[in-house]
């Protein structure tokens, strides 16, 4: 392994600008001319707009231009769109109300666009705003997810029960019959708390209209510009794509909320042209919580049937999942087919069946957030196998291992075939690394200062790549799930690779250098990882679902290998050699036998001087491309265990040690990977003691600013022992599964296993707040002192 | 924001001034109340009477048995005061756990006691310690001076000047943070002088600060964290939000004042 | 309108202003130095985070024309001559980084910090003094590796390398 290659740990390329703030995010762009845009946002949960008069507004200073839902479907802008088709139990399709980028007669949640103000600054658009008076005829709202089906109110009239759709997943007849037969059934109770995912760059646009050309460009906070684009031009019609360029610069993080479209970018892309200027728009905090996509939000029955022998025999689970009033992009996958499959975990279950409803509520769009269905599943299953250990009196990781699937391929009851792993290598080593043996003596510790201490277990599952993309097709996805690259070389050899990835944190710019430089045997600074404009690279699919690994750079392995083969066609004409005896490696092409060989900078440069060859036998230049459609899902899983200490007296929850092994097979970047497992932890740890969003009766999201959503801070979280395993991912050239997501899904079973633990097996809700934890306590207290 | 004009007088005398003429204005101390708020486009003053150049609003002095903060000291400048900590340590401690570092550097006592934020700190340190509060005008008394959220006794026009703390024999301070905003869910300063106990609560009481009498009683006869075992505080009157319950929080009251005799006591 | 002048990363630096400007919008739109970034609107997030006359401060909560005569320091400021503050150094040998958002502000408060408490830092007081800035990405794992190392290697340098040099502001 070179210092820079395959499976090291190399410094990142992209920090230099970030650590001297050069970074370029979106709202660090500002066009000449640039006005800004103010979006009046709904005050009300649900309501009927009679009337807008903005006439005062109009005249007001600095403004440009005020635009309602009419002046977009009067320019033929059609609505936001959900682009996962989902069938009902009886075939037929899921019952879906319209999205208007800017309210046409209703609002349906509070922050919804009610219409857009362009003044020549923001003040003067908030200004104006306050002037706009809107005769709201204001309806009921409905909040809850459990009771929103069949509620009074109608959220969309499409779907009249509030029920978008009725979907099922599984083997209903042997799931009865396996439950039947059962010696012990497990029975749980679950909420998967809504959360906001709050990337620290809150969202933004700048839409810009070039009326010389007749071209749009649009600058937004993305992790997929060319899906941005593909849905702008062919559904909601601002232009042909040949006409618009979506740029996503650097993007601070998104989480999956910066997947989908947005209102916000929409209009002013779609305004640009409308008051002939560019038009800015930046995301306050307070509209971040109210408008991006949240995440979760399911209530969930589940039941686990075991035999005599302590095995699994069945999972059956009836999940509610709340949508939100509109179906964001992809909304309707997440609680169907990124969840269900996911049921069995890492476990041999013969039966399974999943049955999902997923309804309307006058609450923000609810669609993929870090895990994306994943992390629901996970929390379903390693809960229920926790609990039913501590049922049956076994010891958690004994009955872990004894249920895991040990012969791969494996195919389970829901769709997946999981085609590699090693679960019980994860989970002995997790158990090394927490010093299972130790841990009856420190909770013997903790009860001699007055504290209660729990070990907690996650055993985990994920898909990660979403393919291919005839499978994804037959399920109702809208789109392939490929991936594109470009590999450039220059005449001296340096590489300039298109991706159709897009990094938001991820690294790309130095992982897919290293991938390059590793195969190509070049240095790691001749290498430039080029994302995130459609004027530069032609088609992608972007960044999420763990994606830009195992299928991103499996896309740039089959270019540069395709560069390399033509490369040797290039090198027999200057070696003077036939082309079956040139050999490629450590930077050089070679002829077999002999000590004749050109580096690759040199074959470079004679591929583009073309002197040695006629170009009718074979074309100058140096550059090929490839379209990576994968053959599976990828696999990653792993063993997470959380140790915590409980204060009974304030009910506060610390974590005292964290062991995460993860198997993401073959790793490019462990320095990077590690960081992806430290960050997804914290989100799950976030979700599990920390994070809610909380919207009252009425629909106020009344946890909408960092003062009242609890981020995770520093001194929340521990350090985390980080370990790995590895079995290779047979299903894409590098043998790469994927690591985005892992944390986020491991960690809230295993902080919630460990608190149950702690307070003698009572169940608790997430997020274990130390109000909730104190409370939980104290019962916990009071009935072991009666037993 | 909305616009106003900004003012930036050289001493206390010259604010008070301002503050006369000016209609609608509001004093800027170190503003991490007002800003926030006038960011959200909730309070629209129409003229700012910055405090940042007043010179006589600042420092920190020891004088006889008190001891006596500019209302213009930053919070990490009391906690970081030799005098403030040799003479009343739990107050340095109190100021050094306010907000973060940063609200710290500019964050200041006058503005904290004047906004009587009934989850800010200062309050509970100011009632329990038997502070004055002293401003432009006139002395006013910590027990008459917090009157009820966000009220206090000032009066159009009244700047704090500084307030003066007497130096007691012993003081502590315990929190609860507020999980998401870090403000105190239940925070507790006690304070011994003589045979005179205080314990004030902030972040708790639906009316901003209180101070807890039955405490006060139990740690006469010792002043001790086992002379309040049992002893509970009433969930009546307490905050119920959706971070806490009033029980939740009237619990916490018990755990706190208990920390905070045990901090200052040394034990 | 009033005038503002202060100094910036050593340099001197007048406005022409409306009073309601922010520090961080005078930094960002006046000045073009878009290091400094925005967050939140309840002075939570720290990704604000400048030192203002050497100490950290959250320019969201500031206003401008309050800093006459005062010197600012940006995440801009920090390198002199090219060369990386050891505490921007040990962010991307720590990998305390991932989208990049927060980092200006983290690295302003984690030399804050050392300017504080000195070089010797563990891991206890990192993590409660990293209380005024969110990371979403990174977990603080590798924040707080960074903060130590770089406090470490802050100490190896002589004391007027810890700030950037200064120019009066008169």
């Amino acid at each position: 392994m070179s210092a820079t290659g395959i499976g090291a740990s190399v410094r990142r390329k992209e920090d230099h600008r970030f650590i001297t703030g050069q970074g370029r995010y979106t709202d660090d762009i500002n066009r000449p001319g640039q006005a800004h845009a103010y979006f009046l946002r709904s005050p009300h949960a649900h309501a009927t707009i009679n009337a807008i008069d903005f006439e005062a507004a109009a005249g007001m200073p600095g403004v440009l231009g005020i635009f309602t839902g009419d002046d977009l479907a009067a320019d033929k802008v059609g609505g936001l769109i959900c682009g996962w088709m989902i069938h009902n139990k009886d075939g037929s399709p899921m019952r879906a109300g319209p999205h208007p980028a800017l309210a046409q007669g209703k609002v349906r949640y509070v922050g919804d666009h009610v219409c857009v103000i362009v003044a020549e600054t923001l003040a003067q658009a908030r200004d104006a705003s306050e002037a706009i008076i809107v005769d709201y005829g204001v309806l009921p709202a409905v909040v809850d997810t459990a009771s929103a089906a069949g509620a009074r109110t109608v959220v969309h009239s499409e779907a009249p029960d509030n029920t978008v759709f009725n979907w099922h997943l599984g083997n209903k007849d042997e799931t009865e019959a396996a439950f039947k037969a059962a010696k012990h059934v497990t029975k749980l109770d679950i909420v998967n708390n809504r959360l906001v995912p709050n990337p620290m760059e809150p969202r933004a646009a700048v839409g810009d209209y070039d009326d010389g050309e007749g071209i749009f460009t649009l600058y937004t906070t993305s992790q997929n510009p060319h899906v941005a684009r593909l849905v702008l031009s062919a559904f909601i019609g601002i232009a042909p794509e040949n006409k618009l360029r979506v740029v996503a610069p650097d993007v601070g993080g998104g989480f999956g909320s910066k997947i989908f479209i947005y209102a916000e970018e929409t209009v002013c892309v779609w305004a640009a042209r409308k008051v002939g200027r560019p038009v800015k728009w930046n995301s306050d905090r307070t509209e971040a919580f109210l408008s991006d996509a949240h995440g979760r939000d399911h209530v969930t029955h589940a039941e686990l049937a075991t035999d005599a022998d302590g095995k699994i025999t069945g999972l059956r689970v009836k999940t509610t999942a709340n949508l939100g009033a509109y179906l964001s992009t992809f909304s309707s996958s997440v609680p169907t087919y990124l969840y269900a499959p996911l049921l069995s975990g890492s476990y041999n279950i013969p039966a399974i069946y999943a049955e999902v409803d997923a309804v309307y509520t006058n609450t923000a769009p609810v669609d993929a957030y870090r895990g994306a269905g994943r992390p629901e599943a996970t929390f379903v299953v390693e809960r229920l196998i926790e609990v039913a250990a501590r049922e049956l009196g076994r010891d958690p990781a004994k009955f872990r291992m004894q249920n895991y699937i040990k012969s791969f391929p494996h195919q389970t009851p829901v769709i997946m075939m999981y085609d590699a792993g090693n679960y019980g290598a994860s989970l002995k080593k997790a158990l090394e690394i927490i010093d299972y043996k130790g841990i009856g003596k420190r909770k013997r510790d903790s009860a001699r200062n007055g504290k209660m201490r729990g070990i907690g277990f996650s055993s985990y599952i994920e898909a990660c790549g979403i393919a291919p993309s005839a499978a994804v097709g037959s399920l109702g996805a809208g789109v392939g799930l490929w991936e594109s690259a470009e590999v450039r070389v220059n005449p001296v050899g340096t590489v300039e690779v298109l991706t159709g990835s897009h990094s938001h944190g991820q690294g790309h710019e130095t992982t897919f250098a290293q991938l390059v430089s590793d195969k190509l045997g070049i240095p790691i600074e001749n290498v430039s990882i080029i994302h995130g404009d459609t004027d530069k690279v032609q088609m992608g699919m972007g960044t999420y679902g763990s994606r830009s690994g195992a299928v991103g750079m499996s896309a740039i392995f089959r270019a540069v290998d395709k560069v390399i083969a033509k490369g040797k066609k290039v090198a027999a004409y200057v070696l003077e050699a036939d082309e079956a005896d040139i050999d490629f490696a450590d930077g050089h092409f070679s002829v077999k036998g002999t000590d004749r060989k050109l580096d690759f900078g040199s074959c470079a440069l004679q591929a583009y001087i073309a002197h040695k060859f006629n170009g009718q036998d074979l074309e100058p230049g140096l550059k090929e491309g490839a379209f990576y459609d994968p053959t599976n899902f990828t696999f990653p899983a792993g063993v997470h265990i959380c140790e915590v200490e409980i204060d009974p007296q304030t009910g506060v929850t610390k974590i005292e040690r964290w062991a995460a092994v993860d198997d993401f097979g073959n790793v490019i970047n462990p320095m990077i990977v590690e960081g992806q497992v430290h960050g997804g932890i914290a989100q799950g740890v976030g979700q599990a003691l920390l994070e809610g969003a909380k919207y009252n009766s009425d629909g106020q999201l009344v946890t909408a600013s960092f003062m009242d959503y609890c981020m995770p801070r520093a001194d929340d979280l521990p350090s985390f022992q980080v370990g790995m395993t590895v079995t290779a991912c047979p299903s894409n050239p590098l043998g790469i599964k994927g690591c985005g997501e892992a944390g986020a899904i491991a960690a809230p079973p295993a902080v919630i296993n460990a608190i149950t633990d702690a307070l003698g097996h009572e169940d608790i809700a997430m997020p274990a707040t130390p109000q909730a934890v104190w409370r939980a306590a104290q019962k916990s207290i009071t009935r072991m002192a009666a037993e | 924001m909305y616009a106003f004009t900004y003012h930036r007088p050289g001493s206390a005398r010259q604010a008070a001034g301002l503050l006369a003429k000016k209609e609608d204005a509001k004093i800027l101390a170190g503003g991490h109340t007002l800003l926030p708020t006038m960011k959200q486009r909730l309070a629209s003053p129409t003229a700012l009477i910055d405090l940042g150049a007043c010179g006589d609003l600042k420092g920190i002095v020891r004088k006889g048995r008190t001891v006596v903060i500019g209302a213009m000291s930053t919070h990490a400048e009391v906690a970081e005061s030799a005098i403030v900590q040799e003479a009343i340590p739990g107050l340095a401690y109190l100021a050094s756990h306010i907000g973060d570092p940063h609200v710290r550097h500019r964050g200041t006592i006058g503005g904290s006691v004047a906004n009587n934020d009934p989850a800010a700190d200062y309050p509970a340190a100011c009632l329990a310690l038997g502070a004055t509060i002293v401003t432009n005008q006139r002395k006013i008394e910590a027990d008459a001076f917090f009157t009820g959220l966000y009220e206090t006794a000032l009066e159009e026009g009244e700047i704090i000047t500084r307030v003066v703390f007497p130096v007691v024999s012993k003081a502590g301070y315990a929190k609860f943070r507020n999980p998401a905003s870090r403000y105190a869910l239940v925070g507790v300063f006690v304070a011994k002088r003589g045979s005179d106990i205080r314990v004030a609560v902030t972040g708790a009481g639906e009316g901003g600060v209180f101070r807890w009498p039955e405490a006060e009683a139990a740690l006469k006869a010792r002043f001790a964290p086992k002379s309040l075992d049992g002893l509970k505080a009433s969930a009546e009157g307490i905050n119920a939000d959706m971070h806490a319950d009033a029980d939740y929080r009237a619990h916490l009251i018990g755990v706190m004042t208990k920390q905070a005799v045990a901090q200052a006591t040394g034990k | 309108m009033a005038t503002v002048s202060m100094s910036v990363n050593g340099k001197a630096v007048t406005g022409s202003i409306d009073p309601r400007t922010l520090l961080v919008q005078f930094l960002r739109d006046d000045l073009r130095l878009t290091g400094t970034h925005v967050g939140c609107d309840t002075s939570q997030c720290g990704a604000c985070v400048v030192h203002v006359d050497g100490k950290a401060v959250k320019a969201c909560t500031v206003l401008a024309v309050s800093l006459e005569g005062a010197s600012v320091t940006t995440i801009e400021g920090l390198a002199v001559n090219g060369m990386l503050h050891p505490m921007q150094e040990a962010f991307r040998e720590h990998h305390g980084l991932q989208c990049g958002f927060c980092t200006p502000g983290m690295i302003m408060s984690a030399v804050d910090i050392v300017n504080r408490r000195g070089n010797d830092l563990d891991e206890k007081v990192i993590r409660e003094d990293l209380d005024g800035n969110i990371c979403r990405c990174t977990g603080y794992h590798n924040i707080v590796k960074a903060v130590a190392a770089g406090a470490e290697a802050m100490g190896g340098q002589s004391m007027d390398q810890k700030e950037p040099p200064r120019q009066a502001a008169e």
